[in-house]
């Protein structure tokens, strides 16, 4: 072999170990990029009236988004309400219940609405809410919220109950419990960290989502009392106000930007350090 | 003689198994019913969806048939709706974001699954897989506020390198299909890396250690073995990426300048599927309108199903090699 | 409180007595002191842990030298360290000098002391190419010769593997579909291709049935006036059917290396007796 190839192939080797470093430093420099810019330009101007004003009518200064933070946390409530039960329920049966045609089905079809778009997911909600009860509300967006966690939360449930070792359930059964108690006071209680990180992540993920929202909770510039009225959203907000002609509302809908991000990537990383520890734990 | 008590018991017949009631009492029939429930309701849901989806968009489906899918109007004052420049605009902007996403992501997924040291690529991991957190509307606020001002100032270059296809002529006015695509190829980057990487990490050591055996360098390793190897898995995350494109709504619309034309130029804008159903939803009026809509949602949740599928045979596929 | 390692008999320096007979008409060198690998000192640590203590040997050319000893006990990472394979684990730390032809392969280019150095590893690892893909790998990645070079070498290698007549009509089907001792000589083929002028074996038979080893045995009495060759085995028997030298290794240490038949027979040390009498291990 000459010695002239070698050196081709070496360098060829340090070329793509530069190219490739490049395309991972792309990557990761743009999550920093991203955070840097929403901190510069959304953190800065963040007042304490962002929190606890109602939206002023354009041109007045003063206005905030209070009721885009209650009305997202409203929505997420129902979302849970509809999501966690089925998506936590559903796992379970699949993890401690399944091994027959009709969880392959269930697994399936899961994995099937895990693909819908959310925009189509809205749709599903208009029809189903908003069109019999002729008007917009927290209920129908917390609905398409609600079936957009059920299928992490089957998956995600799933996954964490059939990590705990046989051992751990044979030993309950052993003792006398049923499978249900071993199930309720054993299996569950020894996922509960990746369960409850789970549901963390579930619902981080639904917080920043607006396509389901445009036409189901619609939004609304005013406090939305009950659940049966339309409702002002975060990222509806943000939406509406950086593709207005406003100034002003440019600089709220940065400001709303750094919040949801903020929270979102909170809880992404507050979430991952759980899981990472207890993977850690001996078993 | 009669039968009589001995030391040995008669244990008697064969006790029946638990009766229902038991199993009632002790919580089993309950847990499972009640978890049957909610794993049978994933499937009602799922079954409500596809059937409103399709009761809705009745209306619009019996007036145009499949013709729908290739008519180039969108004009909802005469009531002329046609699919064709919304397809069009969704595969063009997902075919751009592949094209920009697909060697930057694979790339990188190299790199942190062969030739980057274990602490280092752990940490750059999970920094880009928060990426995939961050949501659809802020990368819409930066596409707008951030992107189209650098490729405004981008633009003249691209066209005097690339101005003589049709891909990038005529006038530029910041959104269009390309700032579309190129902010969807951020947003599914993080996508084929997370997967990409996995997948490479999961190939088996002794097929490295078999071509540096021989010689080869880390990066031929890497090129011709490692990665053929875990061909079908970065496949995979290549539709995977693509159905999340096809169906990413706020980023787009917010970028993509909202047009229902079908131009051969990138830097004209369009429309997708996902764009117009955001925009137009709420404004639409009358049935045949809104039933079209609707028609739109049918078209791009079967497009999704199809790629998510393709997808997942992919991916699943990488699970056990004969060897 | 180990007692040193013990230098290898007088007799080493005098032609060697037909101990292991060779198959019919095999060329035999007539005398038997060309070194071509040689480790003096050796020590190789994992992280803190010491997996190798001061290892000397002679490797001779045309020969075939055996490892053995108990799980664990270094000679696989010994064998490893022969060409340099052991720098892909992290935290690994050579001391010592191994010579090869008289030149410190760690003043070498790495992917050259692999070139001449080849590896044939325990269990079978071809790549998920076509069988002519996969002998023609090494070639291709040490200078794309033309095609008609690249199917006369892939032929030679193969011959020389004895799998030719075997898949020489399957040569583009996919090596997954050969049966495990084929895709083992496969290996060796491929190792065989790139002209190593050592070859080292890893427990190459300890995933194959009898049949399939006595075929890779066969091999490696033929292979052996064109290569050297190094070979790790946990079978006793294995390694006096086909060694000329024997290795007994022990916790890291070398124990005792000489002609195969001395250790077999007469070993030195008391531990070697224990080990190849079947006291324990």
């Amino acid at each position: 072999m000459t010695s002239s190839l070698l050196l081709r192939r070496k360098a060829v080797n340090a070329v793509m170990l530069t190219i490739t470093g490049l395309c991972t430093l792309f990557a990761t420099g743009t999550l920093v990029f991203i955070l840097g810019y929403l901190f510069i330009h959304g953190g800065k101007s963040l007042s304490w009236n962002f929190f606890t004003k109602l939206p002023t009518p354009v041109g007045e200064s003063g206005g905030g988004m209070a009721n885009a933070i209650l009305g997202s946390a409203k929505l997420l409530a129902v979302a849970m309400a509809v999501g966690i039960p089925i998506g936590f329920l559903g796992g379970i049966y699949l993890a401690e219940f399944g091994g027959s045609t009709f969880s392959f089905i269930v697994r399936y079809t899961t994995d099937l609405l895990n693909g819908v778009p959310s925009i189509v997911i809205g749709i599903f909600a208009y029809t189903v809410i908003v069109l019999p009860q002729k008007h917009f509300s927290t209920l129908a967006g917390g609905l398409a919220l609600g079936v957009m966690m059920i299928p992490i939360a089957v998956r995600s449930t799933e996954e964490f109950l059939r990590a705990v070792p046989v051992s751990l359930r044979e030993g309950a059964v052993a003792l006398g419990a049923s499978k249900a108690k071993a199930i309720l006071t054993v299996v569950i209680p020894a996922a509960k960290n990746g369960i409850m990180t789970g549901i963390m992540l579930n619902l981080a993920r639904v917080a920043g989502e607006t396509a389901p929202l445009l036409f189901t909770s619609f939004s609304n510039r005013y406090w939305s009392p009950g659940w049966e009225q339309p409702t002002a959203a975060l990222p509806v907000m943000i939406f509406t106000y950086a593709i207005a002609p406003y100034e002003d509302w440019h600089q709220q809908a940065w400001s709303a930007g750094f919040v949801l991000l903020t929270l979102v990537l909170a809880v992404n990383v507050i979430a991952r350090m759980i899981l990472s520890k207890s993977k850690h734990v001996a078993r | 003689m009669a039968a009589s008590s001995t030391t040995i018991t008669n244990a008697g017949p064969a006790r029946p198994a638990r009766s229902f009631v038991q199993r009632l009492r002790s919580g089993d029939e309950v847990a499972y019913l009640i978890t049957f429930a909610a794993a049978a309701s994933v499937l009602l849901v799922t079954g409500l969806l596809v059937y409103e989806l399709y009761i809705n968009s009745s209306a619009s489906r019996t007036k145009f048939g499949l013709s729908f899918l290739v008519t180039k109007t969108w004009d909802p004052v005469a009531g002329q709706y046609g699919a064709w420049p919304f397809i069009y605009g969704t595969v063009v902007t997902s075919a751009l974001a592949l094209f920009i996403g697909i060697p930057l992501g694979v790339g990188a997924a190299i790199f942190l699954a062969e030739l980057a040291p274990p602490a280092i690529s752990d940490g750059l991991t999970f920094l880009i897989e928060l990426l995939a957190a961050v949501p659809s509307v802020i990368y819409g606020l930066l596409g707008i506020f951030v992107l189209i001002p650098i490729l405004r100032t981008v633009e003249p270059a691209i066209r005097a390198v690339l101005g003589w296809t049709p891909l990038f002529q005529g006038p530029f006015y910041g959104v269009s299909l390309f700032s579309a695509g190129v902010v969807l190829s951020v947003m599914i980057i993080p996508f084929i890396i997370s997967i990409s990487r996995e997948v490479i990490r999961a190939v088996p050591a002794d097929q490295r250690e078999a071509a540096l055996a021989l010689g080869a360098t880390r990066w031929e390793s890497t090129w011709h073995v490692v990665v053929p190897y875990a061909r079908k898995g970065i496949a995979g995350s290549i539709f995977l990426a693509l159905a999340r494109a096809l169906g990413e709504t706020m980023a787009v619309t917010m970028v993509i300048g909202n047009d229902p034309k079908v131009k051969a130029s990138l830097f004209a804008p369009g429309y997708s599927i996902a764009a117009v159903i955001a925009n137009e939803f709420t404004e639409a009026t009358g049935q045949l309108y809104t039933s079209a809509l609707i028609e739109l949602g049918l078209v791009l949740f079967a497009l999704t199903i199809v790629i998510n599928a393709m997808a997942r045979i992919l991916v699943a596929g990488t699970g056990g090699r004969n060897g | 409180m180990q007692a040193p390692i013990r230098q290898p008999s007088p007799e080493m320096n005098m032609p060697l007595p037909d101990i292991n007979v060779p198959a019919a008409g095999e060329q035999r060198p007539a005398v038997d002191t060309e070194l071509k690998l040689s480790a003096t000192d050796l020590n190789f640590f994992y992280g803190s842990f010491q997996a190798l203590n001061n290892i000397s040997m002679k490797i001779y050319s045309g020969r075939v030298t055996a490892f053995i000893g108990p799980s664990g006990c270094g000679k696989s990472t010994f064998l490893r360290t022969l060409n340099r394979m052991n720098e892909t684990v992290r935290h690994s730390r050579v001391q010592g000098t191994i010579l090869l032809d008289g030149e410190d392969i760690h003043q070498l280019e790495v992917s050259e002391v692999r070139r001449r150095v080849g590896m044939v590893f325990q269990k079978s690892n071809p790549f998920p190419k076509s069988i002519f893909e996969n002998v023609a790998y090494g070639l291709r990645i040490n200078g794309s010769p033309n095609r008609a070079t690249l199917r006369e070498a892939v032929e030679h290698s193969l011959r020389r593997a004895a799998l030719w007549d075997e898949v020489k009509d399957k040569l583009h089907q996919s090596a997954y579909g050969l049966s495990g001792g084929q895709q083992q000589r496969l290996c060796i083929a491929r190792a065989l291709a790139v002209n190593p002028e050592v070859l080292l074996l890893d427990e190459p038979c300890s995933a194959l049935d009898p049949i399939a080893t006595a075929k890779i045995e066969d091999l490696i009495f033929q292979l052996k006036s064109s290569c050297t060759i190094a070979i790790v085995t946990h079978n006793m028997q294995q390694a006096a059917r086909v060694a000329d030298y024997t290795g007994f290794f022990l916790l890291g240490r070398l124990i005792e290396f000489d002609r195969t038949a001395i250790i077999f027979k007469t070993p030195a040390r008391r531990e070697t007796e224990d080990y190849v009498t079947g006291r324990f291990g």
